[in-house]
């Protein structure tokens, strides 16, 4: 059977990957964030994964308000990035899987949840620059990537809880997968953040290592919180903790924090970042 | 009260009405991702804004870059982003609009509740 070898949290915000272009990653803002990334980056080595689930949210490159989907799994051979308005440079073709992620789609629908299926979406930073993040270079050709996509933008959004749900039930469809693949889970994005408004700046590093600590040891905790409570504590875009549920959710296994770190601010957000091996 | 009007200060959530109400303007912003959008639009502002049918008042705002009067009007911040890169802006400078700070100040607000606050 298919297995998921562990999870991986990260930020996605597009000032890394403009930071990465233009070769930033030593300088005294960048350096105690780019520093966190070399252990992730040996285990990927040394693990292998055939397969990349990404938990991410399009932040109106392919998903615009007129036809939004609240979950999304992508089911191509192949993904492009392309222009999102404001300068970050896009990367080459991600490489896509055909056969797990129509399982997974099965399986979700069999258990009562019911995405989007996308055979042909552009992905946006939020896919790609955790790409960039863990093989730099462009060098993740050879991970299948089955992209995940869930509505952080406008409201209502989904729950907390079902965000964890979700990724339940995409665990158990991949744990039922007739294969030998190592999967590797990404949950991208956050933490604390707020971008809109008189309220703009906020964040909360507190709260951040508090989500960081409990993903690992009870995120059903974590699911408690409804999308305004994570809007008060965490700020606007704070919601995006629901990909890291969704992450957290896909490991139903006993799970083992391996590396961590946190930098707050980069950009205007409290950036996290975690490596958690599911046995 | 229910989750769907609770108010939470300094914030306008991007809800249902206001996706409503922004729809024109967060089409055009949309539009920004080509550069061939981004052209018209600087091209001829009032026109390129007539084309996606905005109301007066997101036309003023556009014309004004009035970050919070653009939120307000239903913009999204996703696609407003867009409208502040082909302004030049970034999250900060965009940030510093909306909270009347300078950029060097709204950069010290956000270090004071991370590395600034570790750092003591």
């Amino acid at each position: 059977m298919a297995r998921i070898i562990g999870g991986i949290t990260t930020s996605h915000i597009p000032a890394i990957g403009i930071a990465m272009d233009r070769g930033l990653e030593n300088t005294p803002y960048w350096k105690d964030f780019f520093a966190g990334y070399p252990p992730v980056r040996k285990w990927l080595h040394e693990q292998q994964p055939d397969i990349a689930i990404v938990f991410y949210n399009d932040h109106g490159l392919e998903m615009f308000l007129d036809k939004k989907p609240t979950f999304a799994i992508g089911c191509a051979p192949e993904y492009h990035n392309a222009d999102e308005g404001w300068g970050i440079a896009t990367i080459p073709p991600v490489t896509g899987e055909t056969e797990l992620s129509w399982h997974i789609a099965n399986e979700l629908i069999e258990h009562d949840f019911d995405p989007t299926i996308c055979q042909d979406i552009k992905v946006d930073h939020g896919l790609t620059v955790p790409l960039s993040l863990m093989w730099p270079g462009h060098n993740y050709g050879h991970v299948k990537v089955i992209p995940v996509c869930i509505n952080c933008e406008r409201h209502p959004m989904p729950k907390p809880s079902r965000c964890y749900a979700f990724g339940q039930a995409i665990g158990r469809a991949v744990e039922s997968f007739p294969g030998d693949q190592k999967v590797v889970v990404f949950g991208t994005g956050g933490l604390s953040h707020q971008l809109d408004g008189e309220r703009a700046g906020f964040l909360n590093a507190d709260f951040d290592i508090e989500c960081m600590d409990k993903l690992i040891t009870d995120p059903e905790a974590l699911t408690r919180y409804s999308n305004n409570d994570l809007i008060e504590i965490a700020g606007a875009q704070g919601v995006e903790l629901n990909m890291w549920l969704g992450m957290r959710g896909c490991l139903l296994g006993e799970v083992e924090e391996l590396h961590r770190n946190y930098v707050a601010p980069i950009s205007n957000t409290g950036a996290g970042l975690q490596l958690i091996a599911n046995h | 009260m229910t989750e769907e009007n609770r108010e939470i200060p300094g914030t306008i959530l991007f809800d249902g009405p206001m996706s409503t109400k922004g729809y024109p303007l967060n089409k055009m912003c949309y539009s920004f991702n080509s550069v061939e959008g981004r052209e018209a639009f600087k091209a001829d502002e009032d026109a390129y804004c007539d084309k996606f049918g905005l109301t007066p008042e997101q036309k003023e705002a556009v014309r004004e870059r009035d970050v919070l009067g653009l939120l307000r009007a239903g913009g999204s911040i996703y696609y407003l982003a867009k409208f502040a890169g082909l302004l030049g802006l970034n999250v900060q400078d965009v940030g510093a609009l909306q909270t009347g700070m300078t950029v060097d100040d709204f950069k010290a607000y956000l270090d004071s509740q991370g590395r600034g606050k570790s750092n003591g």
